[in-house]
């Protein structure tokens, strides 16, 4: 067997067992995880230091600190997420016992990416873990660093036969997808994402896929343009606009594109100094190929600001590209690196349609004051998520379902979601052995007047909220005539 | 033509047409009319493809669409709304709700055991959230798949036909069927990341504890199992009970069916030749205990019940999807909860059982698609109860509200104003201005150990730790 065989096989048999059933013992579970958080911040900064470049602050800031938020509120609601979850009844079930059971679905596959290693590849173990299941965790290989430490401490803090840590690339990923999984959660491009998904179908396995896409921004002349600069700036640079939902690239009219330029530069600056190969908090590629193929889209492209690079450090400037034109080669793919295209539009319907000649993105940015273009904006395109006059946020709300539509992926989770995600939510009617007489109307032989008994029970729902209270006050008054009729006669 | 029909769909759902709520009522009202005016020739259709008697088609198909049509009519305003979610301390000012919109183009295919429910819900739902949707029935149930197509658009056809629409990029793929065609499906659907709602089936085991009112049990089982002459995704497929009861299974057929049930106009036939030879062959070398003729020029086969039949029967290897019902013994319930979690997990499972703690035990320690506890297949016909199976019996769910939200896209939407800059101040670089921050805070703030207060940690951190001071 191999060793990805055997990972499996633990974890199905620790499954087995039914010990991650108890919402008491997944909550634990959860609380081991918090605490790896508090008490290992060094050894997970440095890692993320020596594979992306971030600071100590920047890594607890983007990956750890969501997390810890996440658990808190898995550990306040899981007992209510877990319970059975009543449902309306109809007339031919007023009777009954009705809900919806949540259940663990089994073994889940969490396959984790480089950009955000831990948000990405805990975030979704978490769901795992709160819905009762067990989870095989494949961190990504290219975060070297990471997944060593992901691999060490894991084991030290959760269930190491429920929760095992796979390392390895692609021929121990595809060993992996070989085996049975109940669920793959899988974070990263769409072209894997097929593969993933092909893999599945072999097995039946539902599958999460959280993808990217170009994520679009645009600009609205009319808008505070130096604030949303500032905000795109942000937003786009980060982690060296290594972000799923980093704002691809700028859509906004000709007449506005100096003073974008201007702003951006300005930020830049701002956030980087004059030289942001220097600044501890600019980041850097992630490793060489990647660093070419980022380099290679700005063959057709002006560069306006940055353009400045160095292969041996991978790093590249934060960089603006203007005049952009849609067939140029850095609008065909994902850029994932610190180029920002501009592209002129003469107008919101011409954006719209540039916007929805391409696949629909993750995300999708609009910055105007005015109300109506917001909501144009929204209704006439799609996007996994949309936010209007910032970056990044919505990301951050755990009320808000995270996932891609189209190519840009399958499925969503975040707080709730990701429990319903990884959860088999099983319809339940409990009835009883009695009043057979009502059944009458189903069994043959059938009759006409039967049909009319049946199609009046299925058809009218009752409200047993207001049966239930007027069946109490009738309770009540014959509970009264008969204290009244004992007692007082 | 496949080609065809998909990019007129496409062209229409692009067109916006089908996003209006007006539209779509209008739509919902036009099928809800079609199905009412067209009765009886549905009936028609129905009794050429698996005789199915003109009672069975109203209660077990067109209610159940009816009931659909009428919910979605009802509450797609409500459905179709931005639903408001909770901000946190950050998000106070700003609009977060989620806004349910429409995927695309919804290829929706049908099966043969019941063409017109399996295909006409789901096309409820495609149209309540919006969509356009290409409806692909059974080439099996031939009568009802031609006189869908007079009715609606929609594409026939077979295998072939099948897989070419399967090569085009839908939005969503809705099929119900088998395992095996299943994974074609999602394979196919896997090549342009197209998401896929997956009803199939299985063998959904049917428990009978000696605690419970046998005759009643047996009644109720009954029905569910000899209706649609067995073919019915969630029949009960087999039996399990104590040995001690084996003898007190009753089922009632003269009560339903008469004494020859070839002569009762309820009584239905088996699909095709090939389905018909499949079930008889499953029962060579049994002994019914009740049943067992059958008439090959009719594809008939009497309701038919075999008892003490191995685990490693052929019987039991795959779902019967006919009118013969196995009984297997096992020792108790929980010799009951290891045979069943052994198998893959079925669509339905049946407890029959007075025991409400061993009704819970033995729902906690299982897992199927549904469940129905002291009667079979009712979970089906409630719309609040979301339908579908897990593991080899399916994926994704619908029925009512279900359908919609499946066949809908909840995008996260979150509307911020260009004010209040100074609040994200925090969030840029230079990255020690945010710890000159904290600091700033603690400093203001008197906290004594670790004082957690999180707001909103991915963008901001006002964290008063001991650590920071």
């Amino acid at each position: 067997m191999s060793r990805e065989q055997q990972a499996v096989a633990r974890a199905r048999k620790a499954f087995e067992t039914g010990r991650s059933k108890s919402v008491e013992y997944r909550i634990n579970q959860l609380k081991n995880l918090q605490r790896l958080f508090s008490e290992r911040q060094k050894e997970i900064a440095a890692a993320i230091k020596k594979d992306l470049n971030k600071t100590e602050v920047g890594a607890q800031f983007y990956e750890t600190l969501g997390l810890e938020g996440e658990i808190s509120l898995f550990i306040k609601n899981l007992k209510e997420w877990a319970a059975p979850r009543h449902v309306k009844k109809n007339l031919l079930t007023m009777s009954d016992t009705v809900y919806i059971h949540p259940e663990p679905l089994g073994v889940v596959l969490v396959i984790g990416a480089w950009n955000y290693p831990w948000a990405v590849t805990i975030r979704p173990l978490i769901g795992a873990i709160a819905a009762g299941n067990a989870a095989v965790v494949k961190p990504s290989e290219v975060c070297v660093h990471t997944s060593k430490v992901m691999e060490d401490l894991l084991p030290i803090y959760i269930d190491k036969e429920l929760y095992p840590v796979v390392t390895g690339g692609v021929p121990e990923t595809q060993e992996l997808l070989r085996q049975k999984f109940d669920h793959i959660f899988y974070t990263g491009n769409s072209t894997v994402g097929k593969v993933i998904m092909e893999a599945a179908a072999k097995h039946l396995t539902p599958v999460t896929l959280e993808l990217g896409g170009k994520s679009p921004c645009y600009i609205d002349k009319n808008c505070d343009i130096s604030i949303a600069c500032r905000r795109i700036t942000w937003g786009k640079y980060s982690n060296c606009g290594q972000t799923c939902i980093a704002p691809d690239y700028i859509l906004c009219e000709p007449s506005i594109q100096n003073r974008v330029i201007e702003e951006v530069k300005k930020c830049i600056k701002e956030f980087y100094t004059d030289n942001p190969k220097t600044c501890p908090d600019y980041g850097r590629i992630i490793n060489q190929r990647h660093f070419k193929r980022v380099m290679a889209m700005l063959e057709d492209s002006n560069i306006a600001v940055g353009g400045e690079n160095d292969e041996s450090d991978c790093y590249i400037a934060p960089t603006v590209l203007r005049d952009v034109k849609p067939e140029a080669k850095v609008m065909q793919e994902e850029i994932f690196g610190p180029l920002l295209p501009i592209l002129p539009v003469s107008s919101l319907d011409e954006a719209i349609k540039l916007i929805n000649k391409g696949e629909k993105p993750l995300a999708l940015y609009v910055f105007s004051p005015d109300n109506k273009v917001i909501e144009r904006m929204r209704d006439e395109t799609s996007s996994g998520g949309f936010l209007a006059n910032d970056c990044l946020v919505h990301y951050s709300v755990s009320a808000l379902p995270f996932g891609g539509v189209g190519n840009s992926g399958i499925g969503c989770y975040h707080g709730k979601f990701s429990f319903d995600r990884l959860s088999h939510l099983r319809g339940c009617l409990v009835k009883k052995l009695k009043m057979e007489g009502v059944n009458d109307m189903r069994y043959p032989p059938h009759t006409l007047k039967k049909l009319g008994w049946a199609r009046f029970f299925i058809l009218n729902t009752v409200d047993v909220g207001w049966v239930g209270r007027m069946a109490l006050l009738a309770a009540l008054v014959m509970v009264a005539a008969v204290v009244i009729q004992k007692y007082l006669l | 033509m496949e080609r065809q029909a998909v990019q007129r769909a496409r062209e229409a759902f692009l067109s916006g047409r089908t996003r209006p709520l007006e539209f779509r009522l209008q739509q919902l009202h036009a099928l809800q009319r079609m199905i009412a005016e067209k009765e009886t020739e549905i009936a028609t259709a129905l009794k050429q493809d698996i005789n199915r008697s003109q009672y069975d088609t109203p209660l077990l198909e067109l209610i159940g669409i009816e009931n659909e049509i009428k919910l979605a009519i009802e509450k797609l305003g409500e459905w179709a709304a931005p639903r408001p979610a909770e901000k946190n301390l950050l998000t106070i000012s700003d609009e977060v709700y989620i806004q349910p919109e429409p995927l695309g183009v919804v290829l929706i295919i049908g099966a043969w055991n019941y063409p017109w429910g399996l295909t006409l819900m789901p096309l409820v739902g495609a149209i309540a959230a919006g969509n356009a949707a290409v409806v692909k029935p059974s080439e099996l149930s031939e009568c009802s798949s031609l006189l869908l197509r007079d009715l609606y658009p929609v594409v026939t056809g077979s295998v072939s036909e099948t897989q070419e629409l399967l090569r085009l990029r839908f939005d969503h793929i809705v099929f119900t069927g088998s395992s095996t065609v299943a994974k074609l499906v999602m394979e196919a659907a896997a090549r342009h990341l197209t998401p896929v709602t997956l009803e199939l089936g299985g063998k959904s085991p049917c428990y009978i504890d000696k605690s419970c009112n046998i005759r009643v049990a047996c009644r109720r089982i009954t029905w569910g199992k000899f209706i649609n002459c067995g073919q019915t995704c969630i029949a009960p497929d087999y039996i399990l009970c104590e040995p001690c009861i084996q003898d007190y299974l009753s089922a009632p057929f003269q009560e339903f069916y008469g004494a020859d049930p070839k002569c009762s106009p309820d009584y239905g036939r088996i699909v095709n030749q090939r389905h018909f030879n499949r079930i008889m062959g499953l029962m060579e070398g049994y002994t019914p205990v009740v049943g067992g003729q059958s008439d090959s020029s009719q594809r008939y086969i009497a309701p038919t019940v075999l008892k003490d039949v191995p685990p490693h029967s052929r019987l039991m290897q795959e779902e019967i999807f006919g009118p013969v019902l196995p009984i297997v013994t096992v020792s108790d319930m929980d010799n009951a909860i290891t045979f069943i979690n052994e198998r893959e997990k079925p669509l339905a499972l049946y407890i029959f059982c007075s025991d409400k703690k061993a009704i819970k035990k033995m729902i906690a320690e299982t897992t199927s698609g549904g469940v129905t506890v002291n009667d079979v297949m009712m979970h089906y016909t409630l719309n609040s109860l979301p339908f579908g199976g897990v593991g080899q019996s399916g994926m994704g769910r619908y029925h009512g509200k279900h359908t919609f939200e499946q066949l809908s896209h909840h995008r996260a939407c979150m509307v911020r104003s260009l004010g209040m800059e100074s609040v994200n101040l925090a969030r840029y670089p230079p990255q020690n201005r945010q710890q000159k921050l904290h600091l700033a805070d603690t400093k203001s703030q008197q906290s004594q150990g670790a004082l957690y207060c999180k707001v909103d940690p991915t963008i901001i951190s006002l964290q008063c730790e001991s650590e920071v001071l």
